[in-house]
Order: C-alpha cells, then structure tokens, then sequence
C-alpha cells in the first residue's frame, strides 16, 4: 500500500497530527505498534490541560503548550471528549514559597496566561477550601483543566478515520529503506508500508525508530511517573488542580481531580532505565501520600482503587524536538514529547503541519472535511426520563453491566463497534471496570461482550493485546 | 414512566433477599424482589461446593441447590420479581410521607419507578481488590479476585491460568484453591498477611491441608512481576509486623488470586443518606435491623459480611418481620445501644429493647480457645456463653430473652456491652 504520510505512534502526538493531517487530500496512515491506540504514554498521565506558567516561552514546549490550551474548547464541541477548565492553583506554605509563586506569576504574565492571579489566603481557601488552612496564599490559573487523556487520544483517531485517514495496529515498525524517492517501512512480522513522508511520533521509542530511519542520533530517557486513584467517595475531591510550590530538587506531587469525578495524586519523577518499568512501589505510594495530606488532609491510602504508572519520554535537553530531521530525507521528529504533551498536542499538529510544508508536501484543504463525531451516549450522564427514552429505543442501555461507573451494554458494544476490542480498550472507552471494584463484578460480562461482538473465541480475547489472555482454557477439555 | 406501588420492595434476590421476601408476603403485603441478574440465588449460585443449610434444612447442600429451596418458594409466593432489573436510586419520595422510590435500569422493563411503604436492603457484598491493597509491581493480565475466578469456572466453564498464587486465605480464597486444584491446575500457594487464617478451619483442612497446599502465615506478596500475563511475585515475610526482605523468596505464576476479604454493597445506601458504620461498611442498624432512615431495613451480607448463608437466611427473616410490624405500625420500642467490648471487632445491630428476644452477631479480634462470650450493663452480668474457640473469620452469634433483660428493665438508658474473655 503507498501513502502520502505515515504517522508512527499513535499517542496524543501522532493522533493530533493524523486528525490535523485529514484536513488535507492526502493518504495519511497512522501505524501503532499496540492492540490499540493511546496505549503507551498517552494512557497513563495526569490528564491535566497546563495552564502555561510553569515554564519561560523560549522553550518550544511552552509555546505549544500556551497554544494547545486555547485549543480544547473547540476540539471538545466537534469531538465530546470529558474536558472541564477547573482552573490550576499553586498553594504556598511559607514566605519563600510565596516568593516563588510571584516568579511563576510574573512568568505566567509574560507567557500570556489568560486570567492568572496571586490569591490571598483568604481568596485561595474559598477557591479550594479542602486545602490545609495553614496554606498562606498561592496562584490560580483558572484556564488550566483536566481531561480524560485516552478518550481525547480515541476521539482525535475516530475523527481522523472518518475523514479517510488509515489505522494499522499491531504493527511495530523495525526497518525502513529509502528507495526510488519512497520509505519502505516494515514491521517486525514482516508487513510493509510506502509512504512519502514519515513523522516519527514514537514516544519513549523515537530515539529507535530515528536510528532505523538513519537519521539523528538522541537518547529517550524515561522519566517515570507514579499516580494512585482514589475513590469517587472520597471526602478529598478537590475543585481546583492543586500544585505544590516546586522546590529545588523535588517538583512535588500533585493533586487532581479527574473530570469523570474520582482524583488523583501524583506523579512522582524519577528516570528509569528500562522503557517498560510501569511498576508501581511502596516507597513511592508513602512519599506521595505524606506529601499530600500536607495540602489537603483529608487525603488517605484507604481510598485508593488503583495505582499506574507513566513513562515520560524526555531529552536531555528537556524540549521537545519537532523538527524536520537534518539526515533523513522527508522525516519529521517529533520526539522528547515529555510533560505537558498532552496540551500540547492539538499545537503540534499544527506544527508538524506547517513543517511538511517546507518539505514541499502539497497540502490542499478538503472541501467535505467534517470535524464532528457521533456522541456515545453514557448512562451516568443522563437523568432518569432520558435514560427511559434511550432504552426504549434500544433496550440494552438498560443493561447495566458497571454498577460502580454505570455503564451500559450498549456503551460496550458501541466502544467494540469503534474498534475497541480488548479489556482495557473497551475500559478507556467506558469506563466499565475503572470504579471501586476495579472490574470484580463486570468483567466476565464485558468478555462475553466482547466474545458475542467481535467473534473472537475466549483464548483471544486480552487485556491489552499480545500475550495478555484472561482465559487459558475451557473446563473439561479443549484447551 | 412506568410506575408500581408495593408495601415493601427487596433490592437483591440473594440469600438475604428471598428470605426477607418470603416473610413479608407471608403476612399479605405486597411484596417485590428487583434483581439485576438472570436469576434469583446471589452469590451462592457460583458456590457449587457443599456445606451450605446444615442449621436451616438440617442437611448439606450445594450453594445452588440452597438457593434453589428458597427460588421455588419465592416462585410459589404472590412476590413479584424483576430479574435482570438494577436499582440506580434509592429516594424519599418528594409527594407522600414515609414513601421511599426506587428508580431501576431494565433492558427488560425499561426504565420504572417503585413506589414502596418500606425497602429491604439486601444488595450483598463485592471484594476488596489490588488497588485497595495496593500491591506494588507491575499490572499485568492474570490478576482477578478470587470471586471473579469462582464465578468464571463455576458458571461460565473458563480456566483463567494454569499455575496459581492465592493471595488471602479468606474462605473464598481457600474453597478457590481446592477448585483449581481439581479442575487440573497447579496452586502453588496461600499468603496469608496475618499470623493466622482469615477462613474458617474447615475450609483449611479440606481445601488446602488435603492438597498439600502450603500456606504462607505473617507473608505478604511484596511485588508482582510480568509484563504482559503476570510471571512472578514475589514473597517476603513479616517478623515483628516489619517486612523480613532477606528472607524474601520468588515464586512463578500464571495466575494470582486476591481473597483478601468483602465489603458490604452500600453504594446506593450512601447516596439516599443511610448512615453506616465506618468499621463495618454496613448501615447502622436498630435491634430491628432498620437504618436511620424510617422504613429501610437491611440484612444480610449488605449489612455485615457473614460466613454461613444459613445465618443470612435467620437474620433476613428476622428483618422481614420487623418489616411486617412496621407496616402494621406496631413496630415500637425504645432502643439503647450495643457496643463491643473487649476483643469483639463489632456487634450486629448496633441497638437492642426491652419488648422482645434479641440476636446479636459479631466478630471476635482474637484467637483463643476456651473463650467466654459476656454480655453485660455495667457491672451486672445478663449472660455468658463459652465457646471451645473463637477466631476473627468465624461470626458468633448470641441470643438474649426478653427475660434475661428484666434484671436491667427499670434503669433508663442501659447500654449492653459484649466481650469475648
Ligand atoms: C506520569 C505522567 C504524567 C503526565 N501528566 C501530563 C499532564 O497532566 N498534562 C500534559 O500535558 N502532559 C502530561 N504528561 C505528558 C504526556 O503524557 C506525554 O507528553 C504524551 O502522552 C506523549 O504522547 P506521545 O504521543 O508523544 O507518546 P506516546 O503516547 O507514548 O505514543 C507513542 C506511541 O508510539 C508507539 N510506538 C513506539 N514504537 C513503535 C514502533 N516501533 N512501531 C509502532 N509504534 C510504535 C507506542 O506504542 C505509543 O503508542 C505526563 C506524562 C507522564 C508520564
Ligand atoms: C464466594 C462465597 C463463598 C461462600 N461460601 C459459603 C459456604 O461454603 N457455606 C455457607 O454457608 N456460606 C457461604 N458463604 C456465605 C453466604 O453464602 C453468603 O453470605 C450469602 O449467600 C449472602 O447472601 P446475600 O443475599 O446477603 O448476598 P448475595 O448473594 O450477594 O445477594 C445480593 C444480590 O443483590 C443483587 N443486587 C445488588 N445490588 C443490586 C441493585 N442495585 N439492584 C438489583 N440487584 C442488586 C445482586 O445481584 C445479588 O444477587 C459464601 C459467600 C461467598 C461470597
């Protein structure tokens, strides 16, 4: 198959870049090494829209970050992903925090931070009264926000699908050979794409898949990030994104709330050096919850239901490095996409856009693009005589297989017909076992779902793709 | 919306739910069952083990067929049940007194409303799962609680994995651990944090002492390795509460059971306002079994989590007949409090009165054999009850007579307290 554009990676990166792409009357395909997209990095953060302040604009990443911000409100109205600007507050313990808090002030004024002001004690505890009173005053950003990260990542592919872009999953890029003006791109299975122009938007992988290109030599060093969830219960929910004030060595931990209700502390900073590392350590767990209670207190380890852990793909240099590579012909780098990628993204593909221009790639714009996707409906956002109306017409909405996150069989088929098919893809699409009981009541129904829908027999239905089956064999015989 | 009146309706037609049914219609109300499965039985009908009904029909049966005795009754009965039908909310009604809603989900029904006098709570309970224990490690496939696992292979037919670590030696875990077993797989081991077993000693002979299954006392599981399906854990005891990483030692798995114990169902019981107990997870109940909130009552596993379903059927059936006096508006007394004393982790209900017979269950914080039970007020002795053994995993449960009360009748505000010595 020969396409214009292949896009490697489909994180928050390559997705914003592929729905930017489908504007354009080209052949784009976007190429993913996992059983689904947003399966690396992009699944695995603190879903928070940055607000702009935490870093000077003469890094590209603040630029894009400042430019992603202004951008969420539109993507939300064509693409419905959960999004809330809840507002960011830094919150100050000491004088000399305080000091710090003006510095951001001051940086967050010249990066163009919209709304950004000093609060008193008074004003920071009626904005956020969960916080320790012993809190002394601090910052509030009110454009910062939160989103679900994987369901922006889906809706950002399902946008670009509809509007011609291919997907191919389970398709790990490890060669590539540059022949008769093309790249030849082939997987570790032996299939092969064409493709003219190839964006590099591998994640913690960029560094690998820009040596198989023969182009620039970095190194991606994972930086990992741990993060428990809490319960919907608990008496710590907070209104607002809560940061510490960042000291010398530590940065701190963070406090969030997540737009679908539960919250969130973390991450923690520390680099790794194995690419997989996504374990999760006791060490850690202790130093976030202590950190924590000493903003808000009423944060306690008796309300977590989940743990993760996310790997940043940081350069040394700390940037991002989107650019047109120097060595390899028509190929752009989109690499060292470390915090705030994820509000970055819809910048940077606006971005690698405007590169492929100065690579001479025609962009004409199509005149039946269509922005908008179809909405799921979700039972847990509809009120009782909606929900009424909406299973009358099918009645499998009223088949309520999550109790904790109320969701629907419908909701799971609709997340199977879009091409979610494993247990985790059909969970960031539904949330269906995200709750309390983590998936103990829904998950032998989600399965059979799952089974019933797709025609996959039980030993192939996983987790997450490859070797993650959950059934190994059937009782009395064949296995 | 549809809507239907009842005098009382039942949420869950488990164990509990039946038997609360069944004794509310006995005296003529109209009575309803909503149950968000296919069929009537709860959790018993993935428990094809027997030892279930030896205290209520005086022989052995399997979960299914113990739930079938009560199924067939209900089925007899002039109570309606709604299979296949969630309750999402409980309410007060805004329109009349003393009317509670219930708004439930049905791909059968549709969306309806319930109207009902009085409510049963009845919901059962769910397992506490990793994140709740937070195992640090990887997240791979190959992880579920042992309830999940139990109901894979008992009614769906699915094997989850070959080679088993079972975290938890609740009886969940351990009757588990016998199932894989026979089922042709190979466990590998039991770890249990405490110094002794959460299951009840039965369960530990027959399921794992006749298998030579070791179990692990005063172990924790301190990491969990694999990247895709689950490979390793990794095992480290505990010397003096403090984990002992020396003597830490690995063990391959395919497969990693959690049994690490129930918390009662109350989700919706929170969200209409119903007090509970924060040790417990349960509503705090009356000597009646009702809540803070006039006319809900609750009973079995949703009120406390109990290890013998014929002690579900006795109490539910006890709330049930509360339910017909209070709809016969002849459900009166005062109510003075219960607490739990020495080495009792708590005491069900949380009241007790002067009008009648009183059950109590609870749960011992300690292992010891040739323990008295003692319940008294103030300095006066109301009973004692020995018992050649008392452990945390098996319930007690101690009746009191009206009689027995009368030494203590004439003193306002008496409280009982229950201390196992
Ligand atoms: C703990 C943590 C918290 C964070 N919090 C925030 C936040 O709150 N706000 C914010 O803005 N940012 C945050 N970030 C940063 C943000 O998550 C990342 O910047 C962003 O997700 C990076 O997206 P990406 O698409 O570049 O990379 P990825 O999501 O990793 O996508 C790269 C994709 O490439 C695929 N791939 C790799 N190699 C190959 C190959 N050979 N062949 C085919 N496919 C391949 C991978 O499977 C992967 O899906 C956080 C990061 C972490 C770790
Ligand atoms: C795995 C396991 C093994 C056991 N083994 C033994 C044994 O060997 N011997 C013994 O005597 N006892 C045993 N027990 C104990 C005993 O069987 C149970 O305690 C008893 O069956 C619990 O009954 P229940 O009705 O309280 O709860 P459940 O059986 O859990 O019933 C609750 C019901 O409520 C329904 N429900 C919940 N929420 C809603 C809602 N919102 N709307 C509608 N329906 C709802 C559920 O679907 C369920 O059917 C075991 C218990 C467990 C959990």
């Amino acid at each position: 198959m020969k396409y214009d554009i292949a896009i490697i990676g489909a994180g928050v990166s390559g997705a914003s870049i592929a729905r930017k792409l489908s504007q354009y009357n080209l052949k784009t395909i976007l190429i993913e090494k996992e059983a689904d997209v947003s399966f690396g990095t992009s699944k695995a953060n603190s879903g928070i829209v940055h607000a702009g302040f935490h870093t000077s604009w003469k890094y590209l990443k603040s630029r894009l970050e400042i430019q992603g911000n202004l951008m969420f409100d539109g993507l939300q109205r064509e693409l419905g992903f959960p999004f809330r600007r809840c507002g960011i507050i830094v919150a100050a313990f000491s004088e000399e925090e305080l000091k710090h808090v003006q510095e951001l002030y001051r940086q967050g004024v010249e990066n163009g931070v919209i709304g950004i002001e000093i609060c008193s004690r008074e004003r920071i505890l009626d904005i956020e009264p969960k916080l320790n009173p012993d809190v002394i005053g601090g910052l509030h950003a009110p454009n910062g926000g939160i989103i679900e990260p994987y369901r922006f990542v889906f809706s950002l592919v399902e946008s670009a699908l509809k509007n011609g872009v291919e997907l191919f999953l389970n398709f790990k890029v490890e060669k590539a050979v540059r022949s008769r003006g093309t790249w030849m791109i082939s997987s570790d299975d032996g299939q092969i794409v064409e493709a003219d122009y190839v964006i590099n938007a591998a994640g913690l992988y960029a560094d690998s898949i820009s040596a198989i290109f023969n182009a620039e030599l970095f190194k991606i060093i994972p930086r990992k990030g741990e993060e428990y969830l809490l319960d919907r219960m608990s008496p710590a929910y907070p209104n607002k994104v809560i940061f510490p004030v960042p000291s010398g060595k530590s940065k701190g931990t963070l406090i969030i709330p997540t737009v679908e209700g539960t919250m969130m502390v973390g991450p923690t900073a520390e680099e790794v050096e194995d690419k997989e590392d996504t374990s999760t350590s006791t060490e850690q767990l202790n130093r976030i919850f202590d950190f924590s209670r000493r903003i808000i207190p009423s944060i306690s380890e008796r309300d977590i239901i989940t743990s993760f852990a996310g790997l940043r793909p940081a350069l040394e240099s700390g940037d991002f490095y989107i650019d047109v590579s120097q060595k390899a012909e028509n190929f752009i780098q989109v690499a060292g996409i470390q915090s705030p990628g994820l509000t970055a993204a819809p910048a940077i593909g606006d971005y690698v856009k405007d590169l492929l221009k100065k690579l001479d790639c025609s962009l004409i714009e199509k005149k039946n693009w269509d922005p908008f996707i179809d909405k799921v409906p979700r039972m847990r956002n509809l009120s009782h005589y909606e929900s009424e109306k909406i299973v009358k017409e099918n009645p499998q909405y009223g088949n309520i297989i999550c109790r904790c996150e109320k969701v629907s069989e419908a909701e799971i088929v609709e997340a199977v017909k879009r091409g979610h098919s494993t247990l985790d893809g059909v969970k960031f699409f539904t949330r269906t076992g995200m709750g309390r009981c983590q998936g103990g009541f829904c998950t032998y129904k989600t399965i059979k779902i799952i089974m019933r829908e797709t025609g996959l027999s039980y030993n192939q239905v996983t987790k997450r793709g490859r070797n993650s089956k959950v059934l190994m064999r059937k009782l009395g015989g064949d296995s | 919306m549809k809507e239907y009146i009842f005098d009382c309706v039942v949420i869950g037609g488990g164990a509990a739910g039946m038997a609360a049914a069944l004794e509310v219609e006995k005296s003529g109300f109209d009575t309803a069952i909503v149950e968000r499965e296919e069929h009537l039985g709860g959790i018993l009908l993935q428990c094809i083990h027997n030892g279930f009904g030896l205290h209520e029909f005086k022989e052995e049966l399997t979960g299914p067929e113990y739930a079938e005795r009560f199924a067939e009754r209900v089925q007899a009965s002039s109570v309606k049940v709604f299979l296949e039908s969630t309750v999402m909310e409980l309410s007060e009604s805004g329109e009349a007194a003393g009317m509670h809603e219930l708004h439930c989900y049905s791909s059968v029904y549709g969306v309806f409303l319930l109207k009902a006098r009085s409510v049963i709570l009845s919901m059962g309970c769910r397992e506490r799962n990793r994140g709740n224990i937070g195992i640090p490690g990887s997240r791979p496939s190959g992880i579920m609680t042992a309830g999940l696992a139990q109901r894979l292979v008992n009614i769906d037919g699915y094997i989850p994995g070959e080679q088993i670590v079972i975290i938890g030696s609740g009886d969940i875990g351990l009757i588990m651990a016998r199932r894989m077993t026979w089922a042709g797989c190979k466990v590998h081991a039991v770890i249990e944090i405490q110094p002794y077993p959460s299951g009840i000693t039965r369960n530990i002979v027959q399921c794992l002492e006749d298998f030579d299954i070791p179990l692990y006392l005063s172990h924790v599981v301190s990491e969990i390795r694999g990247k895709d399906r689950i490979e390793s854990i990794r095992v480290t005891p505990l010397k003096n509460g403090i984990q002992d990483e020396e003597n830490s030692f690995e063990i391959k798995c395919d497969t990693l059971l959690l049994s690490v114990g129930l918390v009662p169902e109350n989700e919706l019981s929170r969200k209409a306002g119903i007090e509970l107990s924060p040790q417990i997870n349960g509503p705090l109940v009356d000597s009646f079994l009702m809540t803070n909130k006039k006319g809900i009552f609750a009973c079995g596993n949703v009120l406390h989590v109990h290890d013998l379903v014929d002690y579900v059927s006795r109490e539910s059936r006890s709330a049930g007949s509360n339910v017909v006096k209070y709809l016969n508006s002849t459900l009166t007394g005062v109510q003075n409090k219960v607490k739990a004393g020495a080495n009792v982790r708590y005491v069900v209900p949380q009241k007790f009165n002067f009008q009648g017979d009183n059950q109590f269950y609870m749960r011992s914080m300690i292992v010891k054999n040739g323990a008295k039970v003692e319940v008294r007020a103030g300095n006066i002795i109301i009973k004692t009850v020995n018992h050649n053994h008392v452990q945390p995993s098996e319930m007690i449960s101690i009746s009191i007579k009206k009689e027995e009360l009368e030494k203590i009748s004439g003193i306002p505000d008496q409280q009982l307290e229950i201390s196992i010595i």
